[in-house]
C-alpha cells in the first residue's frame, strides 16, 4: 500500500487498535492514519479570495535511505558478573545504551557503550538494531566477544528509510507577488509503526515565507513497509520540494524574479513560523542578497535544454543536552572528553570553542569522544546540534576552569581571588596593579602542583536558543531530451551559518547535504513489488550520486550570528539537504519546459513528462 | 502576563482563540488556568498529571526540559508542539 491507498476508508487496517490521534483526542474508527496535526493562522478562504493567481499541485516522493556507506557494526562482551561493554558505530551512544537496557532489561549502570569512529550516520544510527543481539550472543557463547556487521542489503531493507510522501499544495498571490494564502496537506508513510516525520515537514513547507493566512495538515500513515527512520532534516526535503516548486510556478506566472519574490515575502526576525513560534534573528534576506550578487546568478546560462532553478529552505535546528569533562595538564595542554560522537569534524569545532574560552591554542587541546561511563548524558549527534550545544557545554566548562584558575593564581600571588582577573588571555593581579604579576594559561598550569590538587572540571548543559537556518540554492542543469538524463552543471548553496567556527568544515557539511539532496532528487528510491518486497537492495540498483555526478558545489557562507550562542553558532548540517530537489525540479522546467512532480526525477519520469507535454509517442 | 498559544487542533475548545493570557507561574498552573475558562483543554494536553507523549512544551522558542514545571516569566510565550526527533 502507498499512503493514499492506506488512507482510503475501505483500506485494510494494518494495526487493529490504531485510531487517529488529533492532539489528545482519538477518533473512533479503525484506520491507518495514526496522527493528524494542523498548523493554522488567519483565514485561508478569505486569503484565497483575495488572490489573483492561485496554483494547486500534487507531489509524490519516494522512500529513500540515509545512505551511509559504512554498515552498522557492533562488538559486545558480557562478563560473568553481568557487566556489558559494547563497541559500535553510532551517532548516539547514550540512546544505544538505553535501547539495550530496555530490550534486555539490564540496568543502565551495567552497560558501557563505546562509540567508534563512524562512517556516516545522517540520522540512521541513533537506534539499536544489532547491539542487543550481540550482547545476548556473548552471554550464550560463554561470555566471549561477539561481533556483528550488517550486510548492505540488510542495511537498506532493515534500518529505517525515511518516509515516502504525498503532498498537496495550494498558494495564492496578488499581482504584486505578495502571498495572500497558502494551504498544504502532507501525508507521510510511517511504515509498519506510527512515527513519520510530519513534525519536520509541516514547519518547512512554507517556512521561508511570512504568510498571514495558512493551513497545513499533516498525516502520519502506517503502511506495510519498513518502519520509517530519521534522515538529515527529517521530512523537510519532501515538503520543500512541493512548496518551492509551486513558488517557482507562481514566479513564472507573475513574470517575477524568484529572488525578488522571496525578498518580498521572506520571513524576518519577529515573524512567526507556521506553528506560531516567533523567529529570533535569522539571515534569510541576507542569503537572498548574497545569492543575487553571486556571479552564478548574474551569469546567463546558454545552450539548448539548459536551465536554472532557485529554491530556499528553512530548518528549525535543535539544542538538547551535552556534557564534557576537562583536566589541565602541567604543560598547559588540556585533555577534553566530550559526549558527542564526531560526524563532521566536531571534535575540532568543540575544541576550538574551548580554546577560545581559555585563551589558548586549539593545538593544546586533546579531544576524545567519551563513552557512556566517562561523561554524563549527552544526546546524539543529530538535529544540527553538536557544534551549537556541545560548544555551549565547553564554553561553560571553560568558564568554570577560568574561575578555578583565578583561585590558583591568587594562591601563587598570596592574595584573595577577587584581586585577580582574566582578560586578553592573561591572568593578572589587579589590586594592587602590577605589570609583572601576569601569567599566561601555560605559565599558570606549570605551577598548578604548588597550588593544591589538579584542576579538573565537568559540565552538563541543555541550552536554549538554537537559531534556525535558512538557505537559498542556485542550480544549473542540462537535460538530454533523448534519454531524460539530467546533468548538474553548476551548484551554488548560500546559507546563513551563524558564526562559522571552522569554515572548511561548514563548507563540507553544505557540500555533503547538497550531494544527498541531488541523490534524492534524481536517483534514489526504494522499488517494491506488489507484495512489498524490495528489489533494489544493493548499491548498484539503489543509485546514490558519486563524484562523477556532481560538480564542485560552491558553498557561500553568510554569517548572521545566532544571539542564542556565546560565539553566534547555529546548526548547519541539515538545511543543505532541503532545497536541492526543488531547485533541480525548477531548473529542469527552465531547461525543457516541463514540471516533474515526482521524486526521484529519473530519466524515465522526465521522458514521460516530456511526452505528456509534447504529446510525442515513440 | 504569560501567553499560551493554543494549537490549531485545540481551538475548537477556545472558541477559535489562538492565544490565551494567564496569570500563572508555571506551565502546569497555566494549563489549570486555561482549563477554568475552556474546559477540556487539560485532558487533551495531559495524560494523568504528565504531558502526553509526543508533545513538547516550547517556551520563548526553546523546548523546555522542565515541561510542566517550567517557570513562566511576565512575557513568556508558551507553545505545545509535536516532540521532534533528530536526523
Amino acid at each position: 500500500m502507498d499512503v493514499r491507498q492506506a488512507m482510503q476508508p475501505d483500506a485494510p487496517t494494518l494495526i487493529d487498535d490504531l485510531r487517529t490521534n488529533e492532539l489528545g483526542k482519538e477518533r473512533d474508527q479503525p484506520t491507518n492514519v495514526a496522527r493528524h496535526s494542523r498548523h493554522e493562522r488567519g483565514d485561508v478562504e478569505t486569503g484565497f479570495s483575495q488572490a489573483s493567481i492561485i496554483i494547486e499541485r500534487e507531489f509524490e516522493t519516494a522512500t529513500v535511505h540515509p545512505g551511509y556507506l559504512e554498515p552498522q557494526a557492533a562488538t559486545a562482551v558480557m562478563n560473568e558478573d553481568g557487566q556489558v561493554t559494547v563497541w559500535c558505530t553510532t551517532q548516539a551512544a547514550f540512546l544505544i545504551r538505553a535501547d539495550i537496557s530496555e530490550v534486555l532489561q539490564i540496568p543502565l549502570g551495567k552497560i558501557r557503550v563505546i562509540p567508534t569512529e563512524i562512517g556516516g550516520g545522517f540520522g540512521g544510527k541513533s537506534v539499536a538494531f544489532i547491539e542487543p543481539i550481540a550482547v545476548l550472543l556473548s552471554k550464550k557463547s560463554g561470555y566471549r566477544p561477539v561481533k556483528i556487521t550488517m550486510r548492505y542489503d540488510e542495511v537498506l531493507t532493515g534500518t529505517g528509510p525515511t518516509s515516502a510522501s504525498h503532498i498537496w499544495v495550494k498558494i495564492g498571490v496578488v499581482e504584486s507577488g505578495r502571498i495572500t494564502a497558502a494551504q498544504a496537506q502532507l501525508v507521510y508513510a510511517a511504515g509498519a509503526f506510527p512515527g513519520s516525520p510530519i513534525w519536520g515537514g509541516m514547519p518547512v513547507i512554507f517556512g521561508p515565507y511570512k504568510i498571514d493566512n495558512l493551513r497545513i495538515d499533516g498525516y502520519d500513515v502506517v503502511v506495510n513497509r519498513p518502519r520509517a527512520g530519521a534522515l538529515r532534516a527529517p521530512g523537510a526535503t519532501n515538503a520543500a520540494f512541493a512548496g518551492e516548486t509551486v513558488i517557482d510556478e507562481l514566479c513564472k506566472k507573475l513574470d517575477m524574479d524568484p529572488i525578488e519574490f522571496r525578498l518580498l515575502n521572506g520571513v524576518r526576525e519577529g515573524d512567526r513560523r507556521s506553528d506560531d513560534v516567533k523567529l529570533p534573528r535569522i539571515g534569510f534576506h541576507e542569503t537572498l542578497e548574497a545569492a543575487r550578487q553571486h556571479p552564478h546568478y548574474s551569469n546567463t546560462i546558454d545552450g539548448p535544454n539548459r536551465g536554472r532553478g532557485i529554491a530556499s529552505a528553512f530548518w528549525g535546528n535543535y539544542g538538547g543536552t551535552s556534557s564534557a569533562v576537562a583536566s589541565i595538564n602541567n604543560d598547559g595542554s588540556v585533555s577534553l572528553m566530550e559526549g558527542s560522537v564526531d560526524l563532521s569534524g566536531t571534535k575540532t569545532t568543540v575544541a576550538m570553542q574551548l580554546a577560545e574560552t581559555l585563551g589558548i591554542s586549539v593545538e593544546d587541546i586533546h579531544t576524545r569522544v567519551a563513552d557512556t561511563d566517562e561523561v554524563a548524558y549527552t544526546e546524539g549527534s543529530y538535529g544540527s546540534r553538536t557544534t551549537f550545544a556541545t560548544g555551549w557545554a565547553v564554553y561553560k566548562l571553560g568558564e568554570k576552569i577560568i574561575t578555578e584558575l583565578i583561585k590558583r593564581a591568587a594562591i601563587l600571588w598570596e592574595v584573595t581571588p577577587d584581586k585577580v582577573s582574566f582578560s586578553n588571555r592573561v591572568f593578572q593581579l589587579t589590586d594592587p596593579p602590577a605589570d609583572e604579576k601576569t601569567m599566561t594559561f601555560k605559565e599558570l598550569a606549570a605551577q598548578i602542583d604548588d597550588t593544591g590538587s589538579p584542576v579538573t572540571a565537568s559540565i552538563s548543559v541543555t541550552p536554549g536558543g538554537a537559531g534556525p537556518s535558512l538557505a537559498t540554492h542556485i542550480v544549473d542543469v542540462e537535460v538530454d531530451p533523448e534519454t531524460g538524463k539530467v546533468d548538474i552543471l553548476r551548484y551554488t548553496a548560500v546559507q546563513d551559518v551563524g558564526k562559522a567556527i571552522h569554515p572548511g568544515l561548514v563548507e563540507g557539511q553544505i557540500q555533503g547535504g547538497v550531494t544527498q539532496g541531488i541523490g534524492w532528487a534524481l536517483y534514489e528510491g526504494y522499488y517494491y513489488d506488489e507484495d512489498g518486497n524490495m528489489h533494489n537492495a544493493n548499491l548498484l540498483d539503489y543509485r546514490m550520486p558519486t563524484c562523477l555526478d556532481v560538480p564542485m558545489i560552491d558553498p557561500v557562507l553568510v554569517e548572521v550570528p545566532n544571539p542564542g550562542h556565546p560565539f553566534g553558532v547555529r546548526g548547519v548540517g541539515e538545511v543543505p539537504i532541503v532545497p536541492p530537489a526543488a531547485a533541480i525540479a525548477n531548473a529542469i522546467h527552465d531547461a525543457i519546459g516541463v514540471r516533474v512532480r515526482v521524486l526521484p526525477m529519473s530519466p524515465q519520469r522526465i521522458l514521460e513528462a516530456l511526452w505528456a507535454e509534447t504529446r510525442q509517442i515513440l | 502576563m504569560p501567553v499560551i498559544w493554543i494549537p490549531a487542533m485545540l481551538r475548537d475548545l477556545t472558541d477559535g482563540e489562538d492565544q490565551v493570557f494567564v496569570q500563572a507561574s508555571t506551565i502546569r498552573q497555566a494549563i489549570e488556568e486555561v482549563e477554568k475558562n475552556y474546559p477540556g483543554l487539560k485532558e487533551r494536553l495531559l495524560q494523568g498529571d504528565q504531558l502526553r507523549p509526543n508533545i513538547s512544551v516550547v517556551m520563548d522558542g526553546t523546548v523546555s526540559q522542565l515541561k510542566l514545571r517550567q517557570p513562566l516569566a511576565e512575557k513568556s510565550e508558551v507553545h505545545f508542539l509535536f516532540a521532534i526527533h533528530g536526523g
